[in-house]
């Protein structure tokens, strides 16, 4: 039977992407309605609803700034008790936050008056605004935790040449990740407090050292986001040499780990002749890109995330590195490989990576490149793996889903798993595709059950192969700890339940996805 | 050189301290010829902002046409009407003669009116004597209890309660209200304690008047049983006090905030006579039996100078009986007050909410902060019927319309140069 | 002492604005935080939000 489906657009209604999320998944449930979305009128909104059928008239021609609640039903006369049960649902949003938080004020300057002693603003508004209330956080004299992106590169300049003559942190713009004084704050794992701090551009990159570190039995003292292009020419490293200084006079702090990708030209000098003063150790990661930073004999540079926090935990420890290809044994992990490519068929090829972390993603890409040809991102980390269509993959192709192209008015992809179900299917039915890699990052902020809401996709990716007579090989990391709220042994359990092939690292499991992708091939150039 | 911004801060600041030292003192019931300043032979002022005859709703255009007919211009309303569009009666605001009008707010020559005096600052201020009944002029009916009310009004309670008033030498209304707020009174809707406190406070003047005993009896019986007698007082009280904000220059604190079912209107402390006009929005009902959203008008009556003020829905908090309208937690009371807080200057230590840790009222209500919040005052109001000779159909709350502080944000802007 | 150090010596009090959950895991982990209902100033009305920047307020 024909579906009706209808735009209702709430003008200038504001409601942010995760409140809108949990209000259309409620909403989906509803009888009567085939499918339904709440979400603000971004132009990634209207081409996701454009593409599940959801988009007519109306929502085409609305605003930014607006709301548009697009809904599928059979019968029209369902669709008023849908926008009713919406509306219940927004003013029950709203005493959500009032039963948690008591009174919300609606200011920067009321919160100040409620709590004056307040020195940390969390801020994860829009882009478009989030320049604006940075800005005034600083002048207030906070030091800002900026979780939005879409600034301007010029924005974050003046903010953090404000807050460096302040004596205050920007962390961000970007930044999704930080740990002070064992506080987890926006997406962090619930982490062992202990000898290494961490300085990070790269949130996953935050979290899958802080998580290492930790399972390791090695904990953390702090650490801080700096936003990606904190160490690019025009930021010069603002936040980095501030978060430097602080874990170099930190009496908690022993080792240093600073995960980036490569600092630019100028400021690699400046930057070296930095880290030679420094008394601790310091352990570079620049997420697999070569850099021509030097900093003598206290600098180790990595090419991996798990290889940071080896090299940290053999300083700590004061062992030798204990680094290898694979944690397991070399015969076990090509017999694990070969169950899996035994089953392809002759058409299947490629590895697709289908990432939530941007860090993650871009060092998957490098190792992949370093063994197959044809390997492209839509966020390469060399300008050369850069991928043409990012709606479309072709030959090895890595997509970092959380890139703004993929978030404009929608929650993260660790938060909310729409976006990467759906290109989880397309690349599924994609006759060449062999292996879909991914990321599951747990901790604070993430998703309560990723492993959970990603199963049924997987499943049903991979009878879909098996109908085209192949096999569809899933491999994953896990980025947490057991105690993270969703549990690491039970999100691997849940991944083990449907055929997810599990490494313990990111740059494992990228090795795995291209030893099982090239049927073994490479095994000897790892 | 002072910046924009200190110029307005500190004119704010000075417009709030002049509300919060205001002393209203109600001294006297005088016919409104006598006592409304710029009171005319041929002037019917009504609530609301300014507005055409055309613009009226029909309840409206009766409570028009009934003081027309009360004052005896008139023999019908299609006389009535003549003589409006004949130029021979004129129409204005309450407010374009610092006056009160609850519900349409029918002020003419002869009816009795409150008169207060802000002995600091010398602003004075008039309001209707209240109807005190369901059907009434105000709502638009016209009958001959209306006529009798009316001539009560002014026949007995104006004059005893004015002879009462000049005998004790006014009753000072700041304290009174602030002690009513910790009785239980929210100040513009629920007025028992003030009512009580007020009563007291005259009845001993009453008895030492020449008047009957019976007529005694009736003033004094009419005064327990219009719970809401004194509320016209408390408005003008509030009408005195926001007068002494008015008209200082960089000062973007609003001074008035009214109603006449067609339009809600503003002015600016900063900004003189100007209004600011926006459609008066729809008001979330409890409706008395038999009515229903299609009956009600819109928004309507000058009694807002309340919220102006800091009081009414602003201090709901203060208001068991007033709970009740937002679904009965008095969290949700207490938080209206808060995000008033938001938008509003100072907190007013002569009204204080005991629920509160008695926290002073929200005063100084910042059209700059309501547009940057998007956060407009909260507004309890009762309701009349669209149509003439029905009367209340209901009471609940609504919030002033946006445009209106828009509107001003962008004069104010350009009074001050940016 | 940099003076950036103040935020890992001084107690963390946090003003959060935008995405309410955030406040749920500082809760749980017993950080004392605000949550700012956050609207786009002036209902993201450019002319508005101009004529507010240039008074400052």
């Amino acid at each position: 039977m024909a579906l009706i489906v209808k735009n209702i657009i709430g003008q200038k209604r504001y409601m942010d992407s995760l409140r809108l999320m949990r209000i259309s998944n409620k909403a989906a449930a509803l009888e009567g309605v085939e499918k339904v979305s709440v979400v603000m009128a971004t132009v990634l909104n209207k081409e996701i609803l454009k593409e599940v059928g959801l988009l007519v008239a109306e929502g085409a021609g609305a605003s930014n700034d607006d709301m548009i609640v697009a809904v599928a039903v059979e019968d029209e006369s369902r669709i008023q008790a849908v926008l009713d049960f919406i509306e219940e649902e927004m003013k029950r949003e709203g005493e959500r936050i009032k039963d948690m938080a008591g009174y919300a004020p609606k200011s920067l300057e009321s919160a100040l008056g409620m709590m004056p002693q307040a020195n940390l603003c969390l801020i994860s508004v829009p882009g478009q605004y989030a320049k604006a209330e940075a800005m005034k956080a600083l002048k207030k004299g906070l030091h800002v935790f900026l979780f939005s992106d879409n600034v301007t590169i010029e924005g974050e300049l003046e903010l953090k040449k404000y807050a460096e003559e302040q004596g205050l942190l920007v962390m961000g713009p970007g930044c999704g990740t930080a740990i002070i004084n064992g506080v987890g704050l926006a997406f962090a794992n619930v982490v062992k407090k202990g000898p290494v701090g961490i300085v990070a551009a790269a949130g996953t990159g935050l979290q899958e050292v802080s998580a290492l570190l930790s399972n390791a039995g090695v904990g953390v003292s702090h650490g801080f986001g700096t936003g990606g292009r904190d160490l690019s020419d025009k930021i010069g490293g603002i936040t980095t040499k501030q978060c430097l200084r602080i874990l170099e006079e930190d009496s908690e702090t022993e080792v240093i780990v600073l995960i980036s990708k490569p600092p630019g030209p100028n400021t690699v000098q400046e930057l070296s002749k930095y880290l030679a003063r420094m008394r601790k150790p310091v352990v570079l990661n620049f997420i697999g890109l070569s850099s021509a930073i030097e900093g003598g004999d206290k600098v180790f540079i990595t090419k991996t995330l798990e290889g940071a926090a080896l090299r940290a935990v053999s300083l700590i420890r004061n062992e030798a590195l204990k680094e290898k290809v694979f944690t397991e044994e070399m015969s076990k992990v090509l017999q694990l490989a070969e169950s899996e490519y035994k089953k392809f068929n002759g058409k299947q090829r490629y590895v697709r990576g289908l990432y939530s972390g941007g860090t993650v993603c871009s060092e998957s890409t490098l190792i992949l490149a370093d063994f197959v040809p044809a390997v492209t991102s839509n966020m390469p980390p060399r300008a050369e793996l850069k991928m043409k269509d990012t709606k479309v993959s072709v030959a090895h192709a890595l997509v970092d889903l959380g890139d703004e192209e993929f978030t404009v008015g929608r929650a993260h992809p660790m938060i909310d798993p729409f976006v990467r179900k759906q290109r989880f299917l397309q690349e599924a039915r994609d006759m060449e595709t062999a292996v879909i890699l991914l990321d599951v990052v747990l901790g604070y902020g993430s998703h309560p059950d990723m492993a959970g809401v990603l199963a049924d996709t997987i499943i049903e990716a991979k009878s879909l192969k098996e109908k085209e007579g192949g096999y569809l090989s899933v491999v994953a990391s896990v980025i947490g700890t057991e105690e993270d709220p969703q549990k690491r042994s039970e999100q691997e359990k849940k991944l083990l339940d449907c055929g997810v092939v599990i490494m313990p690292s990111n740059a494992q499991a990228a090795r795995m996805a291209a030893l099982i992708a090239t049927r073994g091939e490479i095994k000897n150039r790892l | 050189m002072a910046s924009k911004k200190e110029l307005i801060e500190s004119a704010n600041k000075k417009a709030t301290e002049r509300i919060i030292a205001a002393r209203p003192f109600v001294v006297d019931v005088k016919p409104a010829i006598e006592a409304v300043a710029g009171m005319k032979e041929n002037l019917v002022c009504h609530a609301g902002p300014p507005l055409e005859l055309d613009e009226m709703v029909p309840s409206f255009k009766m409570a028009i046409f009934g003081g027309i007919m009360w004052e005896g211009w008139a023999k019908t309303p299609e006389e009535a009407e003549r003589l409006i569009r004949d130029g021979k009666v004129i129409l204005e605001p309450n407010h374009h003669h610092n006056g009160i009008g609850t519900m349409y707010g029918i002020t003419t020559p002869s009816m009795p009116v409150f008169v207060i005096e802000d002995k600091v600052h010398g602003n004075r201020a008039t309001a209707n004597i209240r109807e005190g009944t369901v059907k009434a002029l105000r709502y638009g009916c016209w009958d001959e209890n209306v006529k009798r009310k009316l001539g009560w009004n002014r026949d007995v309670l104006g004059p005893i309660i004015g002879f009462a008033l000049r005998e004790c030498g006014g009753v000072d209304m700041v304290p009174l209200m602030g002690k009513a707020l910790h009785m239980g009174d929210d100040g513009h809707n629920e007025n028992r304690a003030a009512n009580l406190l007020f009563s007291l406070q005259l009845i001993p003047y009453i008895l030492k008047s020449d008047y009957s005993k019976e007529t005694i009896k009736d003033v004094v019986d009419w005064m327990n049983t219009d719970s809401r007698f004194v509320s016209t007082a408390e408005m003008a009280a509030c009408k005195a006090i926001t007068l002494a904000a008015h008209n200082i220059e960089n000062c973007s604190v609003m001074t008035t905030m009214c109603r006449n079912g067609t339009y809600t209107g503003i002015r600016v402390s900063g900004l003189g006579d100007q209004w600011f006009k926006a459609p008066a929005p729809a008001v979330n009902l409890l409706f008395f039996p038999g009515y229903g959203p299609k009956d009600a008008t819109n928004d309507c009556g000058d009694s807002c100078v309340t919220e102006v003020a800091g009081i009414g829905a602003l201090a709901m908090a203060a208001a068991p009986s007033m709970v009740q309208f937002v679904g009965g937690k008095v969290a949700d009371a207490i938080n209206y007050t808060k995000e008033m807080y938001e938008i509003t200057t100072m907190k007013n230590t002569n009204w204080t909410i005991p629920y509160m840790d008695f926290e002073g009222c929200p005063i100084g209500i910042d059209i700059i902060k309501v547009v940057k919040t998007g956060m407009t005052p909260h507004i309890n109001t009762s309701i009349g019927h669209i149509l003439p000779n029905f009367g209340q159909v209901g009471a609940g709350m609504t919030r002033a319309p946006l445009k209106c502080f828009q509107d001003a944000l962008e004069a104010f802007a350009k009074a001050v140069g940016v | 002492m940099v003076k950036e150090a103040e935020l890992i010596h001084q107690p963390m009090k946090v003003i959060n604005i935008g995405i309410d959950s955030f406040i749920e895991s500082l809760k749980e982990q017993g950080v004392e935080v605000i949550h700012v209902d956050w609207h786009p100033t002036a209902g993201g009305d450019r002319r508005l939000i101009d004529i507010l920047d240039k008074l400052e307020l």
